[in-house]
């Protein structure tokens, strides 16, 4: 009997002791969550970004941590599965009680994690480029809206030196995405004088793996007599298969250039990209830039796939959304420490007008209102190893535009979140 | 830009004396602005010099670099004056002028035009095949000149096609006429986009030469359709032999034994990494011999799907013979098993499994209709299966009692087939069977722990459709299937194309139960 006592109060003197230890533990550290896939079709484009994310919080812890606390991350795979994505992301805000997530890539990921975040007033940090048409005071948007990229790109298409495109291919993966940058564009294109005639649009579901039909009808729509281009905004692992059939279907980039939204250094790694010197793509950072600040972003991921035994560790490549969440993290941290908490709100107050030294080579800002990065734009074409050679760069930073002004009853909407 | 070609073509003559090449020219072709550079590429074509082929090759294999105002070109780690061609002192931090498409294209055809006075016949020939797509009005009378000096029949019928394209702009009508007839007997995409502005009156003036337009642009269209089709016909049979080599192994699990295996979508899975796997171990041990990487995974793929298919049946599915449902629950379960072990083993994110060089680049068999190899060879492959199938089942003595043990297992048993290990063989041979379809899906799609899940819907689609219990039956439902998606594909777009492939075959299974094939006469049930 006195056995059994013993033990209950043993039990419960260690647990009083270990939840002790914890509280003890939780104030040593402040908890970061990692939304990205780490499976399934996306998994190609955002495990870097997850690599990144725990190489930047190394970063920090080193150097000091945030406000003296260590960061402690925390990983889920939500496995390229939209409703996963919300599920992880309620468990990362109710059980793990994290001060910020960073994560999603595709905008139906992001899309199904916002109630979530708007129900538990949490923090996101988006890092990878969108349509826009959304903005929220819970999200902080990293990656560029429609005319930080896609905008640019067509009108460096319809450009002398792009090839002054007449005739447009649409392509893209079916979800939100590609749908309203598209829609987009095609207003972009009208306004410019691009009949709808010479507008071909056209979607593949995700994962999708046999291009041969859409390679076939873009030659055939670029036979036409106008000079054609391709707009590619597919997603995901397609895009190796998409660019294989391409360079085997000989489409040369002097005859019909592809340019890519969602297509970076990470994307072309497992592809020969000797048969696809010439095609494009437009972003806010490319791993070939050359400055300073690039050259140590580069190095530091190098050393880090090394420390971590990355698979291929020594032909790792960094792109467009990883810097994105690199100044995404640093800027969190600048936030934190000037609201001296980790509250959303103050930190929200205190991400207005934030500034970092973006790899990119610019002094990178975030808006005062719409959560948006200011963006320089660049746009490159591939080499034949697998990096890209910026041929036309915006002149300085660019002001994100959320809301498109080609999308009618836009002009009426606010530039910044709305707070209830 | 008129007036320095006029001086230009009035230099022509005296060109040959000309040793090294205009040093203001060569320095233009690093400028800032690419429409300078543009004039200055066109201006180095028209004086057919050596020199500038050197100057403009180097260009385009971005060896062309600017140091200081000197434009040099390096090579490893020797560097010569852009002009002159003369040896240099390694300068100290050249900057690459910028090549963007524009010039790319510039470039490749101005080495074109350049290479037509070449020594070599096989050169000549080849830049006159390629000029064919990027003649510029500004390089007639280069191709005259070319022409003129022309002595092979077959690089002279080419030239002149291309000495039509660029007078299309002359001002004399007549010689328009000449250019548009002659060009009306190609077939080349690249042709028609030349003669569709000359179909519009506004472009056009001469009625003359705007019919024979037309006519020519439909002379040319009518050729491009049968292109279009060979090419969609062809895609359908890729796609078919892919369906097919993830369903032959299905064809004999399910068709023949009647057991409905849900792990047959991991068994290529297993095929594909088993590829992979070799793929390392060349690139380690054999790297000289990378590219034969792929016919060593064949045999490899064969056995180790083959094993885990033997593993599967001596330890699940053997106790389960007969129920049909606890068979898909196991098989479903075992499935997931298998995706799990493959992400423990290789991880959850996609490997890359590379193209064989010899299997990257396609067959140019009409100027619009390139052919893969890649996806010849799998078509290739999937007849090479299907024939070992058919040999091994109608031709061998396990052929005849896999068809024994099937049709009357009893009876089979007592004339003394050892139907238990008969079972094992053909459950190994239809998991083999599957590892080598993973071989092939390693090649053109991506190779990934869940790969296996986007095949067994189409697998099983393949088998039910061409009737259960037949070998033929799943050739033509693959071929069937294959045709048919890829010509929805292209009328309404992949997304719409599923759908209405499976509503198709809701409707078809409705309508006939049994499959376009049905096994006729007395089985034991």
């Amino acid at each position: 009997m006195s056995n059994r006592r013993n033990f209950i109060k043993a039990a419960v003197l260690a647990a009083a002791l270990s939840s002790i230890g914890m509280a003890a533990h939780a104030a040593d550290t402040i908890k970061v969550g990692v939304l990205h896939s780490l499976s399934g079709t996306m998994a190609i484009s955002e495990t870097a970004l997850k690599e990144t994310v725990l190489m930047t919080i190394e970063e920090i812890n080193k150097a000091g941590g945030v406000m003296g606390k260590k960061l402690e991350p925390v990983v889920v795979d939500p496995a390229s599965n939209w409703p996963l994505f919300a599920e992880k992301a309620r468990q990362l805000l109710t059980k793990d009680k994290v001060a910020v997530t960073f994560g999603c890539w595709t905008s139906v990921s992001r899309k199904s994690v916002l109630p979530v975040y708007k129900e538990l007033n949490g923090l996101l940090f988006y890092p990878v480029q969108y349509e826009g048409e959304e903005l929220e005071k819970n999200v902080f948007y990293t990656g560029a809206a429609p005319n930080q990229q896609a905008i640019p790109a067509v009108e460096y298409l319809m450009s002398k030196d792009g090839g002054e495109a007449k005739r447009f291919v649409l392509l893209g993966t079916d979800y939100v995405y590609p749908r309203t940058t598209n829609k987009i564009l095609r207003a972009f294109l009208k306004s410019k004088g691009v009949a709808d005639a010479d507008i071909m649009e056209d979607y593949t579901p995700f994962g999708h793996s046999d291009y041969q039909t859409i390679i076939a009808k873009i030659k055939k729509f670029a036979s036409e007599g106008k000079k054609t281009a391709v707009v590619s905004t597919i997603n995901g692992d397609s895009n190796v298969p998409f660019y294989k059939e391409l360079g085997n279907a000989g489409l040369k980039a002097t005859d019909v250039p592809v340019v890519a939204f969602s297509v970076g250094e990470e994307e072309l790694r497992g592809v020969d990209t000797k048969p696809l010197v010439g095609h494009l793509a437009s972003w806010n950072y490319f791993m070939s830039l050359k400055n300073p600040e690039n050259d140590k972003f580069v190095k530091m991921y190098r050393d880090w796939a090394k420390k971590v035994k990355l698979p291929n560790a020594d032909k790792v490549v960094t792109n467009d959304p990883m810097e994105a969440t690199y100044i995404g993290i640093h800027m969190w941290k600048q936030a934190v420490e000037k609201a001296k908490s980790t509250d959303t709100d103050k930190v929200i107050a205190a991400m207005a007008g934030q500034t970092f030294k973006a790899p990119s080579g610019i002094v990178s800002k975030m808006d005062e209102k719409n959560h948006h990065l200011h963006k320089s734009v660049f746009i490159g074409e591939i080499k034949a190893d697998g990096q890209f050679n910026v041929v036309w760069k915006t002149p300085g930073p660019i002001r994100a535009q959320p809301w498109s002004p080609f999308i009618a009853g836009n002009d009426k909407k606010k530039d910044e979140p709305e707070v209830k | 830009m008129k007036k320095t070609l006029i001086t230009l073509l009035l230099c022509l003559g005296s060109l040959s004396a000309h040793a090294a090449l205009d040093p203001a020219q060569v320095r233009q072709l690093a400028a800032e602005d690419s429409s300078d550079k543009v004039a200055a590429i066109r201006q180095l074509t028209q004086t057919a010099d050596p020199d500038a082929v050197r100057v403009l090759k180097a260009m385009a294999e971005d060896s062309l670099f600017l140091a200081g105002d000197q434009v040099v070109i390096i090579e490893g780690d020797k560097a010569f004056d852009g002009a002159t061609g003369a040896a240099l002192k390694m300068p100290a931090n050249p900057e690459s002028p910028t090549v963007n498409n524009r010039i790319r294209g510039e470039l490749a055809s101005a080495l074109a035009a350049l290479r037509l006075f070449d020594a070599d016949a096989s050169v000549r020939l080849a830049s006159a095949q390629k000029l064919q797509s990027r003649v510029t009005p500004e390089m007639a009378p280069l191709l005259a000149r070319a022409l003129e000096k022309e002595t092979d029949a077959q690089i002279r019928a080419l030239l002149a096609l291309a000495h039509a394209q660029a007078n299309l702009a002359d001002s004399d009508p007549a010689a328009r006429l000449a250019a548009v007839k002659a060009l009306a007997e190609t077939s080349s995409p690249a042709i028609k986009s030349v003669l569709l502005p000359l179909t519009e009156k506004t472009a056009e003036p001469d009625d003359k030469v705007r019919h024979e337009a037309i006519a020519a642009v439909k002379a040319i269209n009518s050729r491009l359709t049968i292109a279009e089709n060979v090419g969609r016909a062809f895609s359908g049979l890729s796609l078919g032999s892919i369906l097919l080599l993830g369903a032959l192994g299905l064809a004999i699990t399910y068709g023949v034994m009647g057991i409905i295996n849900m792990a047959h979508g991991e068994l290529l899975m297993v095929g594909a990494y088993a590829t992979y796997g070799v793929q390392m171990l060349f690139r380690a041990y054999f790297p000289n011999a990378i590219d034969w990487y792929l016919p060593a995974a064949i045999p490899v793929a064969f056995f180790v799907a083959a094993l885990v298919g033997v593993l599967m049946e001596r330890t699940v599915i053997r106790w389960l013979y007969g129920r049909t449902l606890e068979t898909l629950l196991a098989t479903w379960g075992l499935s997931l098993v298998l995706i799990q072990s493959a992400r423990v083993l290789f991880g959850a994110q996609n490997v890359e499994v590379s193209n064989p060089s010899w299997m990257s680049g396609g067959i140019e068999v009409m100027p619009n209709l390139i052919l893969p190899w890649n996806r010849i060879i799998i078509v290739g492959f999937a007849m090479f299966v299907l024939f070992l199938v058919w040999v091994l089942m109608n031709k061998t003595r396990l052929g005849m009692f896999i068809r024994a043990v099937t049709q009357n297992r009893p009876m089979a048993g007592c004339v003394g087939v050892p139907t238990s290990r008969i079972d094992t063989m053909a459950f190994a041979l239809g998991a083999g069977i599957a590892g080598l379809g993973g071989v092939a899906l390693s090649q053109i799609a991506n190779v990934g722990p869940d790969m296996g899940q986007g095949y067994i819907v189409d697998s099983f689609m393949v088998v039910v459709v061409g009737g259960v219990g037949q070998l033929a039956g799943a050739v033509w439902a693959a071929l069937g299937l294959g045709i048919f998606s890829k010509l929805l594909e292209g009328w309404a777009g992949a997304v719409i194309a599923k759908i209405s492939i499976l509503v198709c075959i809701i409707i078809f299974i409705q309508k006939r139960p049994q499959g376009i094939f049905a096994l006729k006469g007395r089985f034991v049930e």
